[in-house]
Protein backbone atom coordinates (compact mmCIF):
# COMPACT_ATOMS: atom_id res chain seq x y z
CA UNK A 1 0.00 0.00 0.00
CA UNK A 2 1.45 3.54 -1.06
CA UNK A 3 0.03 5.65 1.74
CA UNK A 4 0.35 3.10 4.74
CA UNK A 5 3.31 5.01 6.87
CA UNK A 6 1.26 8.06 6.00
CA UNK A 7 -1.67 6.68 7.35
CA UNK A 8 -0.13 4.26 10.22
CA UNK A 9 1.90 7.40 11.57
CA UNK A 10 -1.36 9.45 11.28
CA UNK A 11 -2.95 6.71 13.31
CA UNK A 12 -0.50 6.86 16.37
CA UNK A 13 -0.79 10.45 16.32
CA UNK A 14 -4.87 10.48 16.81
CA UNK A 15 -3.60 7.33 19.76
CA UNK A 16 -1.59 9.65 21.52
CA UNK A 17 -4.10 12.40 21.20
CA UNK A 18 -7.23 9.75 22.78
CA UNK A 19 -4.41 8.88 25.36
CA UNK A 20 -4.01 12.41 26.57
CA UNK A 21 -7.18 13.18 26.52
CA UNK A 22 -8.13 9.87 28.07
CA UNK A 23 -5.81 9.73 31.12
CA UNK A 24 -4.84 13.52 31.89
CA UNK A 25 -7.71 15.64 30.46
CA UNK A 26 -5.18 16.95 28.18
CA UNK A 27 -5.85 18.74 24.77
CA UNK A 28 -2.54 17.55 22.46
CA UNK A 29 -1.70 21.00 21.42
CA UNK A 30 1.84 20.77 20.79
CA UNK A 31 2.86 24.67 20.61
CA UNK A 32 0.90 25.14 23.85
CA UNK A 33 2.56 22.18 25.28
CA UNK A 34 6.10 23.99 24.48
CA UNK A 35 4.84 27.35 25.53
CA UNK A 36 3.33 26.23 29.09
CA UNK A 37 6.36 24.04 29.55
CA UNK A 38 8.73 27.05 29.91
CA UNK A 39 6.17 30.22 31.05
CA UNK A 40 4.40 27.56 33.67
CA UNK A 41 7.55 25.08 34.36
CA UNK A 42 6.61 24.62 38.38
CA UNK A 43 3.15 22.57 36.83
CA UNK A 44 4.56 21.31 33.65
CA UNK A 45 5.97 18.11 34.56
CA UNK A 46 3.93 15.93 32.47
CA UNK A 47 4.51 18.90 29.69
CA UNK A 48 8.18 18.16 29.81
CA UNK A 49 7.46 14.35 29.74
CA UNK A 50 5.60 14.50 26.04
CA UNK A 51 8.18 17.16 24.95
CA UNK A 52 11.02 14.11 25.88
CA UNK A 53 8.93 11.36 24.62
CA UNK A 54 8.19 13.66 21.39
CA UNK A 55 12.14 13.32 20.70
CA UNK A 56 12.45 10.09 21.64
CA UNK A 57 9.96 8.66 19.41
CA UNK A 58 12.00 9.43 16.58
CA UNK A 59 15.09 8.14 17.48
CA UNK A 60 13.26 4.67 18.65
CA UNK A 61 11.33 4.77 14.73
CA UNK A 62 14.68 5.03 12.92
CA UNK A 63 16.87 2.72 14.92
CA UNK A 64 14.17 0.19 15.28
CA UNK A 65 13.02 0.42 11.13
CA UNK A 66 16.07 1.59 9.37
CA UNK A 67 14.68 4.55 7.95
CA UNK A 68 17.38 7.26 7.50
CA UNK A 69 16.00 10.17 8.92
CA UNK A 70 15.56 12.87 6.59
CA UNK A 71 17.17 15.28 4.71
CA UNK A 72 17.57 18.53 6.54
CA UNK A 73 16.12 21.86 4.65
CA UNK A 74 18.98 23.50 2.70
CA UNK A 75 17.14 26.50 2.74
CA UNK A 76 19.39 29.35 3.81
CA UNK A 77 19.55 30.01 7.49
CA UNK A 78 17.45 33.15 7.87
CA UNK A 79 14.62 31.36 6.19
CA UNK A 80 14.34 28.81 9.16
CA UNK A 81 14.81 32.24 11.68
CA UNK A 82 12.22 33.68 9.60
CA UNK A 83 9.80 31.22 9.68
CA UNK A 84 10.11 30.33 13.11
CA UNK A 85 9.05 33.78 14.40
CA UNK A 86 5.91 33.46 11.79
CA UNK A 87 5.06 29.90 13.61
CA UNK A 88 5.79 30.56 16.98
CA UNK A 89 3.85 33.88 16.95
CA UNK A 90 1.19 32.82 15.13
CA UNK A 91 0.56 29.64 16.75
CA UNK A 92 0.08 32.18 19.89
CA UNK A 93 -2.11 34.31 18.62
CA UNK A 94 -4.44 32.30 16.99
CA UNK A 95 -4.36 29.69 19.62
CA UNK A 96 -3.03 26.61 18.06
CA UNK A 97 -1.41 24.67 15.13
CA UNK A 98 -1.68 21.57 13.55
CA UNK A 99 -1.93 19.47 16.72
CA UNK A 100 -4.64 21.52 18.66
CA UNK A 101 -6.56 23.04 16.00
CA UNK A 102 -5.87 20.10 13.50
CA UNK A 103 -5.79 16.79 14.90
CA UNK A 104 -7.62 17.65 18.34
CA UNK A 105 -10.07 20.43 17.74
CA UNK A 106 -11.06 18.24 14.60
CA UNK A 107 -11.93 15.77 16.56
CA UNK A 108 -13.83 17.40 18.72
CA UNK A 109 -15.85 19.16 15.87
CA UNK A 110 -15.03 22.60 17.02
CA UNK A 111 -16.26 25.26 14.53
CA UNK A 112 -13.08 27.38 15.44
CA UNK A 113 -10.56 24.99 15.06
CA UNK A 114 -12.23 24.38 11.73
CA UNK A 115 -11.76 27.72 10.33
CA UNK A 116 -8.36 28.06 12.48
CA UNK A 117 -7.21 24.70 9.76
CA UNK A 118 -8.68 25.92 6.54
CA UNK A 119 -6.78 29.66 7.12
CA UNK A 120 -3.36 28.06 8.00
CA UNK A 121 -3.93 25.24 5.13
CA UNK A 122 -4.81 28.45 2.55
CA UNK A 123 -1.72 30.32 3.36
CA UNK A 124 1.03 27.62 3.43
CA UNK A 125 -0.73 27.29 0.24
CA UNK A 126 -0.20 30.46 -0.61
CA UNK A 127 3.00 30.66 0.34
CA UNK A 128 4.33 27.71 -1.29
CA UNK A 129 3.25 28.78 -4.24
CA UNK A 130 4.83 32.34 -4.05
CA UNK A 131 8.07 30.55 -3.04
CA UNK A 132 8.08 28.09 -5.60
CA UNK A 133 6.13 29.17 -8.49
CA UNK A 134 6.39 33.11 -8.46
CA UNK A 135 9.81 33.50 -6.97
CA UNK A 136 11.27 30.17 -8.61
CA UNK A 137 13.24 29.30 -6.05
CA UNK A 138 15.35 32.47 -5.63
CA UNK A 139 15.54 31.39 -1.91
CA UNK B 1 1.61 9.13 36.93
CA UNK B 2 0.39 11.98 34.72
CA UNK B 3 3.61 12.68 33.55
CA UNK B 4 4.45 9.05 32.60
CA UNK B 5 1.47 8.93 30.68
CA UNK B 6 2.28 11.93 28.84
CA UNK B 7 6.20 10.72 28.32
CA UNK B 8 4.40 7.46 26.31
CA UNK B 9 1.57 9.57 24.70
CA UNK B 10 4.60 11.50 23.68
CA UNK B 11 6.15 8.49 22.25
CA UNK B 12 3.54 7.44 20.33
CA UNK B 13 3.27 11.11 18.61
CA UNK B 14 6.77 11.39 17.90
CA UNK B 15 6.62 8.33 16.30
CA UNK B 16 3.76 8.40 14.52
CA UNK B 17 5.45 11.66 12.64
CA UNK B 18 8.83 10.45 11.99
CA UNK B 19 7.13 7.27 10.54
CA UNK B 20 4.53 9.03 8.56
CA UNK B 21 7.54 11.70 6.90
CA UNK B 22 6.37 14.65 8.81
CA UNK B 23 9.87 15.31 10.36
CA UNK B 24 10.95 15.82 6.50
CA UNK B 25 10.18 19.20 5.72
CA UNK B 26 10.39 18.39 1.82
CA UNK B 27 7.30 16.19 2.15
CA UNK B 28 5.35 18.92 4.24
CA UNK B 29 5.83 21.99 1.67
CA UNK B 30 5.29 19.30 -1.37
CA UNK B 31 1.88 19.11 0.26
CA UNK B 32 1.40 22.68 0.32
CA UNK B 33 2.85 22.54 -3.09
CA UNK B 34 -1.15 22.36 -4.50
CA UNK B 35 -0.26 24.32 -7.84
CA UNK B 36 3.19 21.83 -8.16
CA UNK B 37 4.46 18.29 -7.87
CA UNK B 38 2.11 17.76 -5.06
CA UNK B 39 2.91 15.32 -2.11
CA UNK B 40 -0.15 13.63 -0.76
CA UNK B 41 1.33 11.82 2.77
CA UNK B 42 0.13 14.91 4.81
CA UNK B 43 -3.39 14.60 3.49
CA UNK B 44 -3.52 10.42 5.03
CA UNK B 45 -1.32 11.42 7.96
CA UNK B 46 -4.18 14.19 8.97
CA UNK B 47 -7.06 11.61 7.75
CA UNK B 48 -5.90 9.03 9.90
CA UNK B 49 -5.08 11.38 13.16
CA UNK B 50 -8.35 12.85 12.68
CA UNK B 51 -10.28 9.32 12.00
CA UNK B 52 -8.94 8.12 15.45
CA UNK B 53 -9.96 11.38 17.39
CA UNK B 54 -12.99 12.34 16.25
CA UNK B 55 -13.86 8.40 16.60
CA UNK B 56 -12.75 8.29 20.55
CA UNK B 57 -13.06 12.04 21.73
CA UNK B 58 -16.86 11.07 22.08
CA UNK B 59 -16.57 8.63 23.93
CA UNK B 60 -14.27 10.21 26.37
CA UNK B 61 -15.68 13.23 26.46
CA UNK B 62 -18.90 11.69 27.51
CA UNK B 63 -16.71 10.37 30.87
CA UNK B 64 -17.19 12.85 34.37
CA UNK B 65 -13.61 12.71 34.69
CA UNK B 66 -10.39 11.64 32.90
CA UNK B 67 -8.95 8.24 34.42
CA UNK B 68 -5.46 9.94 36.35
CA UNK B 69 -7.06 13.50 37.69
CA UNK B 70 -10.37 15.19 38.39
CA UNK B 71 -11.45 17.43 35.28
CA UNK B 72 -10.78 17.93 31.36
CA UNK B 73 -9.11 21.03 30.59
CA UNK B 74 -10.40 22.15 27.45
CA UNK B 75 -10.65 25.29 25.74
CA UNK B 76 -13.34 27.55 26.52
CA UNK B 77 -13.19 30.29 23.32
CA UNK B 78 -16.13 29.47 20.87
CA UNK B 79 -15.48 33.28 18.95
CA UNK B 80 -14.07 33.31 15.23
CA UNK B 81 -12.25 36.48 15.69
CA UNK B 82 -9.40 38.59 14.03
CA UNK B 83 -6.92 36.48 16.66
CA UNK B 84 -8.08 33.42 15.08
CA UNK B 85 -7.90 34.33 11.77
CA UNK B 86 -4.39 36.64 11.95
CA UNK B 87 -2.59 34.13 13.88
CA UNK B 88 -3.75 31.30 11.95
CA UNK B 89 -2.94 33.10 8.26
CA UNK B 90 0.92 34.04 10.63
CA UNK B 91 1.20 30.55 11.32
CA UNK B 92 0.36 29.61 7.99
CA UNK B 93 2.87 31.42 6.18
CA UNK B 94 5.52 30.35 8.51
CA UNK B 95 4.95 26.50 7.81
CA UNK B 96 5.15 26.98 4.11
CA UNK B 97 8.19 28.89 4.59
CA UNK B 98 10.21 26.24 5.84
CA UNK B 99 7.62 23.32 6.30
CA UNK B 100 7.91 22.49 10.00
CA UNK B 101 4.86 22.96 12.17
CA UNK B 102 5.76 22.82 16.17
CA UNK B 103 5.12 19.24 16.50
CA UNK B 104 7.76 17.98 14.22
CA UNK B 105 10.14 21.13 14.37
CA UNK B 106 10.56 19.54 18.45
CA UNK B 107 10.46 15.58 16.97
CA UNK B 108 13.10 16.45 14.39
CA UNK B 109 15.40 17.70 17.26
CA UNK B 110 16.14 13.99 17.64
CA UNK B 111 18.11 14.49 14.27
CA UNK B 112 21.00 16.99 15.84
CA UNK B 113 20.93 18.87 12.70
CA UNK B 114 21.59 22.69 13.41
CA UNK B 115 17.96 23.52 11.12
CA UNK B 116 15.52 22.43 13.62
CA UNK B 117 17.36 23.93 16.85
CA UNK B 118 17.36 27.22 14.60
CA UNK B 119 13.86 26.93 13.87
CA UNK B 120 12.77 25.62 17.46
CA UNK B 121 14.92 28.72 19.16
CA UNK B 122 13.48 31.11 16.60
CA UNK B 123 9.60 29.74 17.32
CA UNK B 124 10.35 29.90 20.58
CA UNK B 125 11.44 33.94 20.36
CA UNK B 126 7.68 34.36 17.72
CA UNK B 127 5.73 32.99 20.97
CA UNK B 128 7.96 35.14 23.66
CA UNK B 129 7.22 38.13 21.27
CA UNK B 130 3.27 37.79 21.18
CA UNK B 131 3.37 36.77 25.13
CA UNK B 132 4.94 40.23 25.54
CA UNK B 133 3.07 42.31 23.11
CA UNK B 134 0.00 40.99 24.43
CA UNK B 135 0.07 42.48 27.53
Amino acid sequence: MPYSLPLFGGILIGLSAVVMLLFIGRITGISSIIWSAIAEAGTSAWRWAFLVGLVTGPLAFHSLSGQPAPTPNASPWWLAVVAGLFVGYGTRLGSGCTSGHGVCGLGRLSLRSLIATLTFMATGIATVYVLRHVMEGAV
Amino acid sequence: MSAIVALIAGILFGTGLAMSGMTDTAKVQGFLDLFGAWVPDLAFVMGGAVLVTAIAFRFVLKRQAPLLVERFHLPTARDIDPSLLGGAALFGIGWGLYGYCPGPAVAALAYLDWQPALFVLAMLAGMGFRQLTAR
